[in-house]
């Protein structure tokens, strides 16, 4: 806990080149999903791929460009594992409905 | 309490027993925070009904050639992605104290939503002459045009926002206004407006490319 004793400590966490390193994979990553694109995969399989690579761009973001993981712990616990549960709970309601609409198109 | 310890200027006992900051952050980055997860759950709602939306219809309209509309969404994503990188370089700069080299990152950072705006409305008038409107499209399905421009107009409703919030912080902190601090907050604000973008972008474009084309 000491390294977040005081502000200026906090904030001496993360050099242009760990940020320009990031920068680098979320722009690969991008490109990663624009040839995916491009593969005749069926939707509900390109979807959750194209969904995976996109959390993994999230969470580089939150925790290098938006400094959560040089935050106090506590402060990641409390944001992010209540937004995963809501959103998770969007999907329960809606995704099993979207998938069998889905298939019954597809003619499976 | 025996003694007081403070972080960030404000006293703090345990996180557990009613500390004055348990997370050690200002109040106004914890409202910035707060009002992160909010948005994130509009977003996930707005971008999980179109999903379904997209699942669940047989002829959604795949409008999205790879010039220019891909090409210059995949633009778009990379000027994104590089004024994150700019608005991060301002932080760290507005924490040296280097005044002059954080209000020029950060209306670098502003040049990136602008130049993103404009590519976005030009991408936005090529589908209006294709004939897809907010309340129709050529194939008539006009749940994609509603859906479609509600989603990535609400976005850059967000862009326009932050380059305002941050021309605003560029000046004020160049005439020490601001403090490096509230800096940073804007800085939360533009990333998570980056963030929303790396969903949109596959969800609805790459998700909609046009193979034929």
């Amino acid at each position: 806990m000491s390294a977040h004793e005081s502000s200026s400590e906090v904030h001496a966490v993360g050099s242009t080149r760990l940020f320009v390193l990031v920068w680098v994979w979320l722009a690969v990553i991008t490109f990663i999903e624009v040839f995916l694109a491009y593969e005749r995969l069926r939707p509900d399989l390109m979807l959750s791929l194209l969904v995976v690579l996109s959390i993994v761009k999230a969470a580089l973001i939150v925790s290098y460009f938006m400094h959560l993981k040089y935050e106090k712990i506590g402060l990641a616990l409390l944001i992010i594992p209540s937004t995963i549960f809501c959103i998770c709970m969007i999907i329960i309601f809606f995704m099993p409905d979207g998938a069998r609409l889905m298939q019954m198109r597809l003619g499976h | 309490m025996a003694e007081t310890k403070t972080v960030v200027g404000v006293p703090v006992s345990s996180p557990w027993s009613g500390g004055g900051s348990p997370f050690a952050i200002n109040s106004k980055k914890f409202g910035m925070w707060l009002f992160i997860v909010s948005d994130t759950l509009t977003f996930a709602a707005l971008l999980l009904a179109y999903t379904y939306s997209r699942l669940a219809n047989p002829n959604w309209p795949r409008p999205f050639e790879i010039y220019p509309a891909i090409a210059k969404s995949t633009l778009m994503t990379v000027v994104l992605l590089a004024s994150s990188l700019t608005m991060v370089l301002g932080v760290a700069a507005a924490h040296r104290n280097d005044r002059a080299k954080t209000v020029r990152w950060l209306l670098a950072t502003a040049l990136g939503g602008i130049i993103f705006t404009v590519l976005h409305l030009t991408e936005w008038f090529n589908l209006f002459r294709e004939g897809y409107t907010p309340w129709s499209t050529p194939q008539g399905v006009p749940l994609f045009g509603a859906t479609f421009f509600g989603i990535t107009g609400l976005h850059m409703t967000h862009v326009t926002i932050g380059v305002i919030y941050l021309i605003i912080m560029s000046v004020g902190y160049g005439k020490g206004k601001f403090t490096s601090d509230d800096v940073e907050v804007s800085g939360l604000y533009w990333h998570f407006v980056d963030l929303v973008w790396m969903f949109v972008f596959p969800m609805i474009y790459l998700m909609s490319v046009n193979l034929a084309g």
